[in-house]
């Protein structure tokens, strides 16, 4: 029996029972519903072999969803119990787990593939492709990332989860103080993802770099498809830190080493370094593409070309190399001295540049255009002052002195949700109405979106707002329980409400997928925003060949010249198509990747080896295999065509 | 539109609520030179950082008033516009203004905050080790020779010198009203330097997440004028117990416990880990630190002495 004792809770609670009941039943039900539709083929044909640049993005972003109700249920978890002074709801332990798994789910496993998601769908019609350079790899990528997000879901009632914060500080995450198998989720889970996530930033620089239509030179390319190379260039560069960081942090779990420990020459700063400068340039991941997002939108709606074109690239290489080169702002209070801290202090400030450039260049698209404020534009535009916001409270931070009493404390918490939720989260949500339609083939409704537009900006203020104060007044963060006499109640309180806010806001988003798949008329043309860019130049659904002629490109703006000055983006005629063909390797692959990960977190040596054998096995298998593809014949695109033409 | 005044207000109304006495934040209510340096630096980065965030909600207003498309006839195509120089000069140059006016004041405050607070240079520092262990903090007076547990006697109108270290994870030693954090850390001692100019009770704080006692690892700050806080001490010398190893390591069992007084400190059989003692004593093998720590009872110099066997 003791064998299976490491597989237990341990610090159980009813709650725990329930979701691990919840889980199960879930399970059962998805099975037996799949079965009884007799799915299982369309399933294994369509999706898990599927190597086509659009479903995957699609399967990114529903499992983007997914995380972003776990990471919610977390959030709220963490507001109810720090409403009233002294709350019982949960314990120190529950409180911990919760705040580590928030953080690590929302960044990780809810923010990055869903910016993954829309860029696999976006990118490759945005510079007229027909899939990303290795289609295959891609299907790895999702895959990858697919298992490192179940692995790491499944230690919340396998084994428990980790507790030492998304940051991981040592020797805190060290075997000495984090005994329970969580941290090695931590480790390996985030590594099979990390994997993934490697490999995504290759396949796009390439794709990018090598794929453009005819005539789209660098500098015609739209603002999101540069916003996307830049932020894979920090992928390949910043992803290779975590890689080693998350490798010592195994040895040390499993193995005996002590790089981080603190005895024998280990160094817990070591880890802090590493982890930084890996997390620093995380930050810069999850936001360039959401200006770049917001970028397409604000130039959509404001029914005008994107002001400052070059200034807006310029900024984006200046922000992506800056951002190497801040890290240490992290812990301005470890004792380096006055000297490093003032350097630091000056290399962040100076990312405040251009980012303002950005942002005085997005207020100037508006300038002389004609705003239709749709639900894309209202998250974009809200995004603006909110942001900003959260910008000047960055070079508060910024400011080494004054960071001493900022540190650790809400004020910090408020500064990082004031970038990441106006930044990144309303970004992914315009972004996923705006391509929606482009998607599924039919819009989502401006009414509900409209709603929970509001629900979602009003509340953020009101959970988010007050944590500037209670941090100045001196509430340091992750605690999982204040006194009344602190008086951090009442504003604590006020943060829960908002909280409730925002949950109904995303339940409202919820309802609007339904509603709209129930109801939305299906009767919509390719173009339904009167768009400017590639993806709205060919049809909805997109063929699965993305374009039966290769557009040629001329400006910035070639379907919008192609709608009002007659400029021809298709010339050519139609040609067989070579595509990549479907295969389950990569679906298997991750699955032998899940079986390692858990069999590494669970120190089940035989499991791992025999795993690993696989993952060789595989990856060898690809080796020899010859796979020259298949075509799609003349006659075939132009049936497909003819009907989709015919659909209108 | 509502909104974006609203935000105005809100933010006007927080910029008075900061600046307002009748219950100002801990923060921005010091006790001391460091904190009040460090209060200064707050107030002026969000006076000048109010001044950004107008300048955009400004330009914003205005251009999503006078822009929107209900406002146009429906026949009006906005233009092609590319960009333009000047103003582009304009919002790199100006905020390259401010980011060196910030950053002229951070690196000075900087140096302040990490030296001797200013008017105090001409005295002796009082050195107090401050070590962290799950989930408590020991403050050791070499100088007094006394030891306490979760809580501290100051002297008004003295520099202090924190020497900070932790018996576990990493912690974060704060008194948010006398100035900023620092951490301390198993591998290495940091100092942090404060003075105290106000006789009264405070609250400090780990505020660096440690594990599952951490909220509760406070202290309270007790500051004296220099007459009571040499009462203190020889009240402390008359009737405190002397601390024991066996004692201490009792005290480093993880859990919380009340507050405890002692003669004598820790330092003696538990040196703090600097010198010879760091974590990072690089190149010593096992034997040769044992005999470096049998020397470093009569000499402090260590690590050059040493380094080179
Ligand atoms: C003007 C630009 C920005 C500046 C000057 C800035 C500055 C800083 C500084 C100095 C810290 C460390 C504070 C401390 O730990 O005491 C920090 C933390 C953080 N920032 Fe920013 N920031 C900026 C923009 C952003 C953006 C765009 C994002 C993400 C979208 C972001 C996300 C974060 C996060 C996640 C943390 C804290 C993580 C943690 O400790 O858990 N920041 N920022
Ligand atoms: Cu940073």
């Amino acid at each position: 029996m003791d064998y299976f004792d490491r597989f237990a809770v341990p610090h159980p609670s009813p709650a725990i029972y329930a979701s691990m009941i919840a889980i199960g039943l879930t399970m059962i039900a998805v099975v037996a519903g799949i079965t009884y539709f007799k799915k299982w083929g369309y399933l294994w044909r369509e999706w898990l072999t599927t190597v086509d640049h659009k479903r995957i993005g699609i399967m990114y972003i529903l499992s983007a969803l997914l995380m972003l109700f776990r990471g919610g249920a977390d959030a709220l978890m963490m507001r109810a119990q720090t409403a009233v002074p002294d709350n019982g709801l949960l314990d120190g332990q529950h409180y911990n787990e919760i705040f580590t798994t928030h953080g690590v789910v929302m960044i990780l496993f809810m923010a990055m593939p869903f910016i993954i998601g829309l860029m696999n769908i976006v990118t490759p019609l945005q510079v007229g492709a027909r899939d990303v350079a290795f289609p295959r790899l891609n299907a790895v990528s999702f895959w990858l990332f697919f298992m490192g997000a179940m692995l790491f879901n499944i230690s919340f009632v396998v084994g428990g989860s980790p507790d030492a914060g998304w940051t991981s500080y040592f020797p805190l995450a060290g075997n000495e103080f984090a005994e329970s198998v969580g941290s090695n989720y931590y480790a390996i889970a985030i590594q099979i993802a990390g994997i993934g996530t490697l490999l995504t930033g290759i396949n796009f620089i390439v794709t990018i770099l090598k794929m453009r239509a005819p005539g789209m030179s660098l500098m015609k390319m739209p603002m999101f498809t540069w916003s996307i190379l830049i932020t894979n260039f920090i992928i390949v560069f910043a992803f290779p830190v975590l890689t080693v960081a998350l490798a010592l942090m195994t040895m040390d779990r499993l193995f005996g080493t002590q790089f981080f420990a603190m005895a024998n020459g280990g160094s817990d700063m070591l880890w802090a370094n590493l982890f930084w400068v890996w997390g620093h340039p995380e930050v810069y991941i999850v936001i360039l593409p959401a200006f770049g997002i917001y970028s397409e939108i604000i130039s959509t709606f404001a029914r005008r070309n994107l002001y400052g074109y070059n200034s807006m690239v310029i900024s984006m290489v200046a922000i992506s190399t800056l951002s190497f080169v801040v890290w240490a702002h992290h812990f301005y209070t470890m004792g380096h001295g006055a000297m490093v801290n003032g350097i630091f202090s000056i290399t962040t400030m100076a990312i405040a540049v251009p980012t303002g450039v950005k942002i005085f260049n997005w207020l100037f698209t508006l300038w002389k255009g004609k705003i239709v404020f749709t639900v894309p534009m209202l998250y974009s535009l809200a995004f603006i002052p909110i942001f900003t916001l959260g910008g000047v409270t960055g070079v508060m931070l910024a400011m080494a002195s004054a960071d001493y009493q900022y540190h650790n404390t809400m004020f910090l918490v408020a500064h990082f949700h004031y970038v990441l939720i106006p930044g990144t989260v309303f970004a992914v949500l315009a972004g996923f109405t705006y391509w929606w339609p482009k998607m599924f083939g039919f819009m989502l409704s401006e009414k509900i979106g409209k709603w929970s537009f509001w629900f979602i900006t009003i509340s953020f203020n009101v959970t988010f707002f007050p944590m500037f104060i209670t941090g100045l007044d001196g509430q340091a963060r992750r605690m999982y329980t204040y006194s009344e006499s602190t008086g951090y109640g009442p504003l604590n309180m006020l943060s829960f409400v908002g909280a409730i806010g925002l949950a109904i806001g995303f339940a409202l988003i919820l309802y609007n997928i339904y509603w709209s798949t129930r109801y939305a008329s299906r009767n919509i043309s390719n173009d339904p925003w009167d768009a400017r860019s590639l993806e709205w130049a060919t049809h909805t659904p997109i063929p699965e060949y993305n374009f039966a002629v290769v557009p040629t490109v001329d400006s910035t703006e070639a379907f919008w010249d192609s709608k009002k000055k007659g400029f021809k983006l298709f010339s050519g005629k139609i040609e067989k198509i070579h595509m990549p063909n479907n295969s389950g390797v990569p679906f298997i692959l991750s699955c032998i990747f899940f079986v390692w990960g858990f069999a590494m977190v669970f120190s089940m040596w035989i499991i791992a080896i025999i795993a690993t054998i696989g993952i060789f096995a595989c990856m060898t298998l690809r080796s020899f295999e010859k796979d020259h593809g298949r075509y799609i014949s003349v006659e075939e695109i132009e049936e497909t065509e003819n009907k989709l033409r015919g659909a209108k | 539109m509502k909104m974006k005044w609203a935000l105005l207000t809100i933010l006007f109304t927080i910029a008075t609520v900061l600046t307002g006495c009748d219950n100002p934040l801990m923060v921005l209510d010091p006790k001391g030179p460091v904190a009040a340096t460090q209060a200064n630096v707050i107030m002026i980065s969000i006076w000048t950082m109010a001044f950004v965030v107008l300048v955009v909600v400004v330009l914003y207003v205005l251009m999503i008033l006078k822009y929107r498309a209900s406002k146009q006839s429906d026949d009006y195509e906005p233009p092609h516009i590319e960009g333009s120089k000047v103003l582009e000069i304009i919002w790199v140059a100006i905020p390259i203004l401010i980011v060196a006016f910030l950053s002229v004041v951070t690196v000075k405050t900087t140096n302040e905050v990490e030296a001797t607070p200013k008017g105090y240079e001409k005295q002796e520092p009082l050195v107090i080790y401050a070590s962290s262990s799950n989930w408590k903090w020991h403050f050791s007076y070499p100088e007094e020779d006394i030891e306490t547990v979760n809580y501290l006697f100051l002297p008004t109108d003295r520099p202090i010198e924190f020497k900070l270290y932790s018996f576990g994870p990493i912690a974060s030693f704060w008194i948010p009203q006398l100035g900023g954090q620092k951490y301390a850390m198993s591998d290495m001692v940091t100092t942090l330097h404060l003075a105290a100019d106000v006789p009264g009770e405070y609250m400090g704080r780990n505020s660096n997440f440690s594990g599952s006692g951490f909220a509760q690892q406070t202290f309270n700050v007790n500051v004296l004028p220099t007459k009571e806080y040499d009462k203190w001490v020889d009240e402390i010398k008359a009737t405190a117990k002397p601390i024991t190893e066996d004692k201490f390591n009792e005290l480093l069992e993880p859990g919380h416990v009340g507050q405890s007084t002692f003669t004598g400190t820790h330092l003696k059989f538990s040196p703090a880990p600097e010198g010879e003692n760091s974590g990072h004593h690089h190149g010593t093998s096992d034997t040769e630190k044992t005999d470096s720590e049998e020397s470093s009872k009569d000499s402090h110099e260590g690590h050059s002495e040493h380094s080179n066997h």
